[in-house]
């Protein structure tokens, strides 16, 4: 289980953008966060993926409080949770190749010598050839950019997903072959995904429950 | 490689009075590269905009789109050539100088609306000193009735005179889009050209920014919208431009394109299933590169239809440039 429990978080503390607001996502299962831009949301997916300390409230991962966030929280948990973001131009190393960029959660963890065969998987399953794996991000289109960032996210194997705004910027044919690999490797492995958005269609055709930030908000869900 | 002028009389007179706006006809960009190599960035594209009428040209991102939108504006980068013509009213935008397009083009002949409206406003001005002077530019208009001036352009873009003395930062998606548009309006261009307006915002903010820019239309002015939206290009087109490898592969009527009737490319059909409230299941594959593009149909390597004939490059008939077309359409 993810359980969010009364998280009030922001980045002023007398103006907190999230106030008392308590989520759950039980294993295997897909949660859309259904909001306006500007309501806190965002905010929200970053203090479940343990980005974002929050002020108050608790985050329980499987099981396990949370007690450190970012660089702070136990690699175990850390490594629980495969992030997309809105934005992969803002969220790729423009000097590193897409093949590195994938391959960088790996290097991370002292796992490296699995990187080469794991790369070559994931990059099948996003659809990236080889020759655009030996690219840099500002050689390629944001589609093929978030493609390599989805990667990313899933090379650790993580029990958990979150996606933030995921597919904003992408056209409909991308958005629909990413929506895919996420559910592909979810079935497969079992995750809990935690999906942000405005897009009601698409959370309603995604996933299994969307909740509403207008009612989260009152503490239930 | 050569442009293919496509079959002349599709369209009506540049000149008649209720002539089109644009004209563009056979417009080809090519941008070479350092290593000698041409990328076919925009390839062979014909279309027309009467006043009050609506085009989204629509595709997946890295299509061609922007590099249109920047040769309609004289915009595009040194490396840059461009072919065919593109007319507004008189004046060939192609040909035309830097002179001409600083001074004649570029807010008088066509108003943008930029991409991300929070990054075109200046950050460091507030809204109505920007607007101050966009309108002392373009009209003219000096002091004493400068003030009455800014608050109704604001006025026009529907931006709240409260909000004009705010600074960029200090406004929502929805509000800096609209001072953008106040700015594009200002010189009262006959052509608007709006370059992924709706990208990023919420459904709610994308549906009136949509209708924001179909009253703008409705008041006489042509709209070019350039757009991954969909659902915003169903909303607010009269007609539909899908664009794939740079080139325009479909021109549709929107209520056709988007009704029963469906559209009639299988790229445009492909892009259509995709969407959520559909089949939502993505067209296989990527486009390809614009720097290596096979000799024949550019979608052939993605298409269930295709077959040996997909190796020539097919002419557009009736609006659509497919060998199956008519087997599309009856699917």
């Amino acid at each position: 289980m993810l359980e969010l429990s009364r998280i009030t978080a922001g980045y002023e503390r007398r103006a907190p953008v999230v106030r008392d607001v308590s989520l759950t996502v039980a294993p295997g299962e897909a949660v859309g966060l259904l909001g306006p831009s500007g309501c806190g949301k965002s905010t929200l997916a970053r203090v479940a993926a343990l980005l974002h300390r929050p002020y108050s409230g608790t985050v329980v991962v499987d099981g396990r409080a949370a007690h450190g966030w970012r660089h702070r929280a136990p690699r175990e948990q850390r490594t629980a949770f495969g992030v997309v973001f809105q934005q992969p131009r803002l969220s790729a190393d423009p000097r590193m190749r897409l093949a590195d960029l994938i391959a960088e959660p790996l290097r991370a963890t002292g796992r490296r010598d699995e990187a080469a065969a794991r790369v070559d998987e994931l990059a099948g399953r996003v659809g990236l050839s080889a020759e655009l794996l030996r690219r840099r991000p500002h050689e390629v289109s944001d589609g093929q950019l978030q493609r390599a960032c989805l990667a990313r996210a899933l090379v650790l194997r993580p029990r958990w997903l979150i996606c933030d705004e995921m597919t904003a910027m992408l056209d409909a044919s991308t958005t629909a072959a990413l929506v895919a690999v996420v559910e592909d490797y979810r079935a497969e492995s079992g995750a809990g995904l935690l999906t942000v958005g405005h897009d009601s269609v698409l959370l309603d055709r995604w996933c299994d429950r969307t909740a509403r930030w207008e009612d989260l908000a009152s503490g239930a869900g | 490689m050569t442009t293919q002028r496509p079959p002349a009389g599709s369209s009506g007179a540049v000149d008649a009075p209720d002539g089109p706006v644009l004209d563009v006809r056979g417009l080809s960009v090519r941008f070479r590269m350092r290593d000698g190599r041409d990328v076919a960035a925009v390839t062979d594209v014909t279309f027309s905009l009467r006043p009050g009428e609506c085009l989204a040209l629509i595709g997946e991102s890295g299509c061609g789109k922007s590099v249109l939108a920047s040769a309609l504006l004289g915009l595009l980068p040194g490396n840059a050539r461009t072919t065919g013509h593109a007319r507004l009213g008189e004046l060939d935008l192609l040909a035309a100088d830097e002179r001409t397009l600083a001074r004649t083009v570029r807010g008088r002949l066509i108003g943008l609306v930029p991409q991300s409206p929070a990054a075109h406003l200046t950050p460091v001005r507030t809204v109505r000193s920007q607007l101050h002077e966009t309108v002392r530019a373009l009209t003219g208009i000096r002091k004493p009735g400068l003030r009455a001036a800014g608050e109704a352009a604001a006025e026009r873009a529907a931006f709240p005179a409260g909000h004009l003395d705010r600074h960029p930062h200090e406004l929502s998606g929805g509000l800096a889009q609209r001072a953008a548009t106040a700015l594009a309006l200002v010189g009262d261009a006959p052509l608007l050209l709006a370059d992924e307006p709706t990208t990023g915002l919420d459904r709610a903010l994308v549906d009136r920014t949509a209708d924001e820019l179909r009253r703008h239309a409705d008041a006489g002015h042509a709209l070019l919208m350039i757009t991954h939206d969909l659902a915003a290009a169903q909303r607010i087109a009269d007609r539909v431009a899908v664009m794939y490898a740079g080139r325009v592969v479909e021109l549709a009527e929107a209520t056709a394109f988007f009704g029963a009737e469906g559209p009639r490319h299988p790229y445009a059909r492909g892009l259509l299933d995709a969407l959520p409230e559909r089949a939502f299941t993505p067209i296989p594959g990527m486009p390809p590169e614009l720097g290596d593009l096979p000799p024949g149909c550019a979608f052939a390597a993605r298409c269930p239809k295709a077959t040996a004939v997909c190796g020539t490059v097919p002419d557009p008939v009736d609006g659509v440039a497919c060998h199956h077309a008519e087997e599309t359409a009856r699917a």
